[in-house]
């Protein structure tokens, strides 16, 4: 039985090239790290504050920094071993410091305890899964899955807990499960959904119990058939397919930018300023759903992640990491960094952010670790030829913001919506005159916020 | 960020930084230009084949000398050059604008009012109020208004020209039949610019401009469209009136400019439409027997206001008005 449904794209997206080189690889498992670096800013919201000192001896997966404000996610310890200084280093998104929590790890691994209530080791289990989660109140798992430390591991690493606890006013009726995985090169999703399918099921069969939905879509892009083939399978053997359905969507970005899946599967425009709930939808990562199933039925704290290391990289390989090991240890297990390539983005190429750390950790929201040869491109004049207006996902005319920005008249970007820009990169990719259009629109982000 | 720049900043160590995305189409503006330039040779071909020797020097002269003008006023303003080939499609088009009887000196100081004064003078490319063509063919019509209205018919290669009233003039008298007619003016047997005649060739390069998605079929369809509206209106030879004089040329080739039309759809829409009109009303009303140059820079000067005004609403706007 086939429960996939096709829909045309309700946008013009753009067509990318795909460099998926890692579509077919097995996410390999890395060497445990020597030592972690841990920024306690993982999350969107409160960043966490530390309860570890220097000297302490720590275990895997236990807590070492948490926040008592509402819209923050605890952080654990991806590794058993002695904490060897509080500091702070630099964030490539925000340019800006932040504390960090150094561990030495003891290469013993050695866990904490946690209340692990079963395991999916095949698909027979999954009613057994079922059982336990029906036995479990709404309130008892979201809270599992805050202590867990589980946030959008997309990339928006908004808090899960505080997503699934939408507002009583706002009746959710509709749950999408993100696997569209739009940017080229990344495919950690593609990769989780097809090792790790049938947690990502539970994981969305737990979420659909917190929050009750009428409809319960898995959208995954058109590119990556065999991952749709696979789900269709599983969900039929799980008797799921009552509640959810595969939704196959054309491969064009940004696809996956909750924004624009919304409004292709189900016609609807979430306001300006506002969130999908409004329009009574919530979006959720394949690899949350994966971490969420680990917190509530496992009790498993996130401390992990699937990254795909890809690019000018001799090996490239989908690896599976523990949270806080650098890049550079990445690079160095897939073999290196190939030639003279000497640009190193932690995400994709298109909303991915370029770093000179190669120390940088791995943290939650890392999909992707991309080396490439840097553009040498020179930035012209505007020619207003309008391929920006036509390529903007959110129907914006990106070539006004960098006016405005050139003149640092910034209110000027308000009144073309600057606030309503995803920031997906569409508008330079396509722009003639290579305009960095995402930097200008950042610059005027900034400035309009700090007014 | 400043013009000019390299897009990254070298840092000490060996990696790069540079905003998102990192990754580009690719189709820059020298590609673009040369794509019209191609384009454009088909009509300047079919210059070539009507006029003769001397509209290859036309040609040549204009499009070397904006160049020219272009490079040494970058140096001026001490900017760097770019042969990003906007200065060649300048060049091409106001060469195929001018009478085939224009004499090669007013050919250069045409060309250096085109982009020293209507393209530089304002900022460079990007940053011209008007088509830098159609404002060196302004200012030459302004000065050398004889000059600038003698026509003649073809002349193939050969040197005896017959001096002839364009299709559109009140003296044009046609003694055989329509259908000829109609074949001439398609064809590009009549009198008229060097690149207007033939609107066969011009549908070519149109083509070749639509196929790479280079133009937005807005502008050239309204503008067309109006045209052929108004002259039926009026009880004018609607068929007459879109193939003789500048039309197709200006529609597809000037009316397109990104820089001097609008960036929306809507505004693409008005800006034809306009431009439609205008010529309509020039061509009937006023004392100059062609409008399209006139009609397309007036418009020109409106597109900054249907920048400014005509704006989309984005996504979740509807949504946010309701609430």
């Amino acid at each position: 039985m086939n429960i996939v449904i096709r829909k045309k794209s309700a946008f013009s997206g753009q067509k990318l090239p795909e460099n998926k080189f890692t579509a077919h690889k097995l996410i390999e498992s890395m060497p445990l790290p020597e030592k972690v670096i841990i920024p306690l800013q993982q999350n969107i919201g409160a960043p966490g504050q530390s309860l570890v000192k220097r000297g302490d001896k720590v275990r895997t997966g236990q807590k070492i920094a948490d926040s008592k404000s509402y819209v923050s996610a605890p952080i654990h310890s991806p590794v058993s071993g002695v904490v060897s200084k509080n500091t702070k280093i630099v964030n490539p998104a925000t340019s800006s410091l932040v504390e960090a929590v150094v561990i030495t790890a003891d290469n013993e691994d050695e866990w904490v305890s946690f209340e692990q209530l079963s395991d999916i080791k095949n698909v027979g289990e999954f009613p057994k899964i079922v059982k336990i989660v029906d036995s479990l109140s709404s309130a008892e798992m979201i809270k599992k899955i805050r202590e867990a430390g589980v946030v959008g591991l997309g990339g928006a690493t908004f808090p899960t807990h505080v997503k699934l606890s939408p507002p009583p006013d706002k009746k959710i009726d509709t749950l999408i499960l993100n696997g569209c995985e739009c940017e080229p090169y990344i495919t950690s999703d593609h990769r989780v959904l097809l090792e790790y399918g049938e947690k990502v099921l539970a994981g969305l069969y737990i979420i659909s119990r917190i929050i009750s939905p009428e409809n319960v879509y898995i959208a995954i892009e058109d590119n990556k058939k065999d991952a749709i083939d696979y789900l269709n399978r599983l969900i039929l053997q799980m008797n799921l397919e009552s509640n959810f359905k595969i939704v196959s969507l054309k491969s064009r970005y940004p696809m996956g930018a909750e924004k624009t899946l919304i409004k292709t599967i189900l016609g609807r425009e979430v306001p300006i300023g506002g969130l999908p709930l409004d329009v009574g939808t919530i979006v959720n990562n394949v690899a949350t759903a994966k971490a969420v199933y680990e917190a509530v039925v496992e009790g498993r704290p996130l401390i992990d992640r699937v990254v795909t290391v890809t690019g000018a990289v001799r090996n490239p390989k989908n690896l599976l990491v523990r949270l806080g090991a650098a890049i550079d240890s990445l690079i160095s297990y897939c073999g290196g960094i190939d030639g003279s390539a000497n640009e190193l983005i932690i995400g994709g190429p298109m909303m991915g952010i370029s770093t000179t750390n190669i120390n940088f950790p791995v943290i939650k929201g890392t999909n992707c670790i991309l080396v490439k040869e840097g553009r040498k491109t020179v930035e012209q004049n505007c020619i207003k030829c309008g391929r920006c207006v036509q390529a903007c996902p959110m129907k914006l005319m990106p070539l006004m913001f960098v006016r405005y920005v050139k003149n640092e008249v910034y209110e000027g970007c308000r009144e073309y919506y600057i606030d309503d820009c995803i920031e997906c990169g569409a508008c330079a990719y396509v722009c003639p005159s290579n305009i960095p259009i995402v930097g200008y629109i950042k610059t005027g982000k900034d400035a309009l916020s700090k007014k | 960020m400043e013009n000019n720049k390299n897009n990254f900043l070298k840092t000490e160590n060996r990696f790069l930084i540079s905003f998102a995305p990192h990754i580009q189409k690719g189709f820059s503006v020298s590609k673009i230009m040369y794509i019209v330039v191609i384009a454009l040779l088909f009509p300047a071909g079919a210059a070539v084949y009507f006029f003769g020797y001397y509209a290859i020097m036309v040609i040549v002269v204009s499009v070397v000398v904006s160049v020219l003008t272009e490079f040494l006023i970058k140096k001026l303003r001490k900017r760097k050059f770019v042969m990003d080939g906007s200065a060649v499609v300048t060049g091409l088009l106001f060469a195929l604008i001018l009478p085939p009887t224009i004499p090669l000196w007013m050919v250069v100081i045409g060309s250096i009012f085109s982009i020293a004064i209507a393209k530089e003078a304002f900022g460079g490319l990007g940053y011209n109020i008007f088509n830098p063509a159609l404002a060196g063919r302004a200012f030459l019509s302004a000065c050398f208004s004889s000059k600038m209205t003698t026509w003649v018919m073809p002349t193939y290669f050969s040197f005896d020209a017959v001096t002839s009233a364009t299709p559109l003039s009140e003296n044009f008298s046609w003694q055989a039949d329509k259908l000829s007619l109609y074949k001439s003016l398609l064809f590009g047997n009549t009198g008229g610019s060097l690149g207007e005649t033939s609107a066969l060739f011009i549908l070519i390069g149109a083509i070749i401009l639509l196929a790479f998605r280079l133009i937005d079929w807005r502008i050239p369809v309204t503008y067309i469209a109006t045209v052929a509206l108004g002259s039926f209106i009026l009880g004018k030879d609607v068929l007459l009136q879109i193939l003789a004089g500048g039309l197709m040329l200006g529609a597809f080739f000037m009316a397109t400019d990104y820089v001097t039309s609008p960036v929306t759809k809507r505004g693409r829409i008005i800006f034809g439409i306009g431009a439609g009109i205008l010529t309509i009303i020039i061509r009937n009303f006023g004392a100059m027997p062609e409008g399209v140059c006139f009609s397309i820079l007036l418009m020109n000067a409106f597109t900054p206001l249907m920048d400014k005004y005509i704006k989309l609403k984005p996504y979740g706007f509807l949504k946010e008005k309701k609430n």
